[in-house]
């Protein structure tokens, strides 16, 4: 009943290819902003922001750019986190090296330079597909977290690579506490959604969405495979650079190369998977899943667990939440292999019918 | 009909290829003129769909020689021929499957767009413009296949004939000058049958379009087409208009066995 666009007619195709065109929707994500930018940030503690909010955004805005290549290009990657490490220690080489540069301005370059290495990694897309990519971007990985451990510059020859990341200051404004970096994060995140929501529905993301489904096609319609390819793999490369430098710079403060690890990179990958491939929604809701619901558990057992009384020592309480963990994602797997958003879509078209059953 | 048959705009001489030790073609020649429907006829695996892929660059041979509007060249390459207005269709249809009738038409005009991916992201003059003048002939597209009803489906709900209408939609939405469809009739019954073979002389009269089929369809094939060619074995055994065609001996041996 609520969710219904029946009488919402669009008579030019300007309406009819708007961002949101369901009104619902144009007012939930109305909403949704100003709760996460008005009413967040006057509730919300400290320990909300920097353990909840800040990675999820983090990771979010990471999944998002994972998703552009995998999800919308079909070019399978597990180099994430070593895009995230070069996004990272490339943000404060600029702030270190380079004298009074933005720390905005160091982020795009952060992003750039990501999207750079991106592109390096991402040649052998045109000769090999799917799993051997995967492969292939695990040299990615690995080579990237060595370079930064074995050549001492990148970290400016602090002891085993560990960076520690400069002061934010925008005009003049530090943002030091908690809740202004989350609500740094949180503007960087949105504009960046929105630019990827733009890309995804323009002549870009076909390209990328053909390439996917099939190439031979694509490339009979005029779609020049490689330089789509590199595209994905510099945009996608350019989020998970800015999300890097995010994470070293609003989240933890410092970071070493070993903290971008194959299992980093594997998360990132599980939250699309788990979210839904090809939606960006889909890396939010991913994200939040992921991270999120460890830390659920972790609230939810024990408290079970004296409701019975039970004695549960907390090793105990810690495996069962891996096996909580694991069985709840096999179950997500089966019953909806597409992911989260998928059931979010189904559910909105339930709630068009609701509360009649067709 | 109003459409006159011009000069040969697409010339082929002596096509040969191999895959490994495979002949698929040897030493093909023909030609298609402007705006006639010209057939590409033969049993399985004479080399038919190879002679398409051939025309359009996702083969290339290993000798021969390709003219296409007076410039000659040893092959093609497939977003090249998309440029130079070749577009096409495939056996197994090979639509995009995770998107949407109309999203699948707009790829169909991607050469024709001009907004880079920056501009794709701020959504900034030109690429919002260029969405909406292109929606624009889409929609012209969609209206001419009578499919309207269906342009918010993903492409993996529709059934099979509405899907090889979809796949002829992308491919006239690039307003090719040459069309290469391949068995765009495969596997329809008779009425689907007739929309197709109806769309696919309209696109010619109205359009003008140039048009290379793949048939199976023998009474189609007659009916529709002005000159056709016949391959058996990767080798040429017929050219010319259907009723010459029909009493050439070479080809009724081939149809029907050397018995008859």
């Amino acid at each position: 009943m609520l969710y219904r666009e029946a009488g919402q007619f669009k008579s030019s195709y300007a309406a009819d290819q708007q961002l949101f065109p369901i009104l619902q929707d144009r007012v939930g994500v109305l909403l949704l902003l100003a709760v996460a930018f008005g009413v967040v940030p006057l509730v919300a503690g400290e320990y909300w922001f920097s353990a909840i909010l800040i990675p999820f955004l983090i990771f979010s805005l990471a999944a998002l750019g994972l998703n552009i290549l995998t999800g919308y290009a079909g070019q399978l990657s597990l180099g994430s986190a070593a895009f995230m490490a070069v996004g990272a220690y490339a943000a404060y080489n600029f702030q270190l090296r380079v004298d009074g540069i933005p720390i905005l301005l160091s982020f795009i370059g952060a992003g750039l330079t990501a999207a750079g290495v991106g592109i390096v990694f991402g040649l052998p897309s045109l000769w090999i597909k799917g799993f051997y990519l995967a492969v292939a971007t695990l040299a990615a990985q690995f080579f990237i977290v060595w370079c930064l451990t074995k050549f001492p510059w990148f970290s400016n020859y602090s002891s085993s690579g560990v960076i520690s990341a400069q002061k934010v200051v925008i005009l003049g404004h530090t943002f030091a506490s908690p809740r202004e970096k989350y609500l740094l994060v949180l503007g960087i995140v949105t504009v960046l959604a929105l630019m990827a929501k733009n890309l995804v529905r323009s002549s870009t993301g076909r390209a990328w969405m053909a390439v996917r489904d099939m190439d031979v096609a694509a490339e009979v319609i005029g779609i020049r495979l490689l330089p789509t390819k590199l595209l994905a793999f510099a945009v996608s490369s350019f989020y998970c650079g800015v999300a890097g430098a995010l994470y070293a710079f609003c989240y933890l403060g410092s970071v070493e190369p070993d903290g971008f690890s194959l299992d980093m990179s594997f998360r990132i990958l599980f939250m699309i998977i788990i979210g839904g491939m090809g939606s960006i929604l889909g890396s939010f809701l991913g994200a939040a899943f992921i991270l999120l619901l460890p830390i659920l558990l972790d609230i939810v057992l024990p408290w079970l667990a004296g409701l019975f009384g039970l004695p549960f020592s907390n090793a105990t309480v810690s495996h069962i939440q891996i096996l909580v963990f694991g069985t709840l994602i096999m179950f997500f797997l089966i019953v909806e292999p597409h992911g989260l958003a998928r059931l979010w879509q189904i559910g909105k078209e339930k709630l068009r019918l609701w509360p009649f059953p067709h | 009909m109003s459409r006159t048959i011009g000069d040969v705009i697409l010339d082929l001489q002596n096509i040969s290829l191999r895959f490994g030790g495979v002949k698929a073609l040897t030493d093909i020649s023909f030609d298609v003129r402007e705006h006639e429907i010209r057939a590409i006829i033969g049993p399985n695996g004479a080399g038919k769909s190879s002679m398409l892929n051939v025309i359009n660059g996702v083969y290339h041979p290993q000798e021969g020689a390709i003219i296409f509007r007076g410039e000659e060249r040893k092959k093609m390459e497939p977003h090249r021929a998309a440029t130079q207005g070749i577009a096409r269709t495939f056996q197994n249809i090979a639509l995009f499957k995770g998107m949407t009738v109309l999203d699948n038409i707009m790829t169909g005009r991607l050469t024709r767009m001009k907004a880079n991916f920056l501009e794709h992201a701020l959504w900034l003059g030109r690429a919002k413009r260029e969405e909406l003048e292109h929606r624009k002939k889409v929609e012209e597209v969609i209206d001419f296949l009578e499919i309207q009803h269906i342009r918010k489906t993903p492409v993996s709900r529709l059934p099979y004939g509405l899907q090889k209408r979809v796949e002829l939609g992308r491919a006239l939405a690039a307003e090719p000058s040459m069309l290469l469809l391949d068995e765009p009739m495969a596997g329809m019954n008779v009425e689907e049958k007739q929309d197709m073979c109806r769309f696919i002389l309209d696109v010619n009269d109205q359009l003008g379009t140039t048009i290379v089929l793949i048939e199976h369809d023998m009474g189609v094939v007659m009916d529709i087409s002005d000159r056709v060619v016949v391959l058996d074995y990767g080798k040429k055994i017929g050219d010319g208009v259907p009723d010459e065609v029909k009493n050439n001996p070479e080809v009724i041996k081939a149809y029907l066995g050397a018995g008859h």
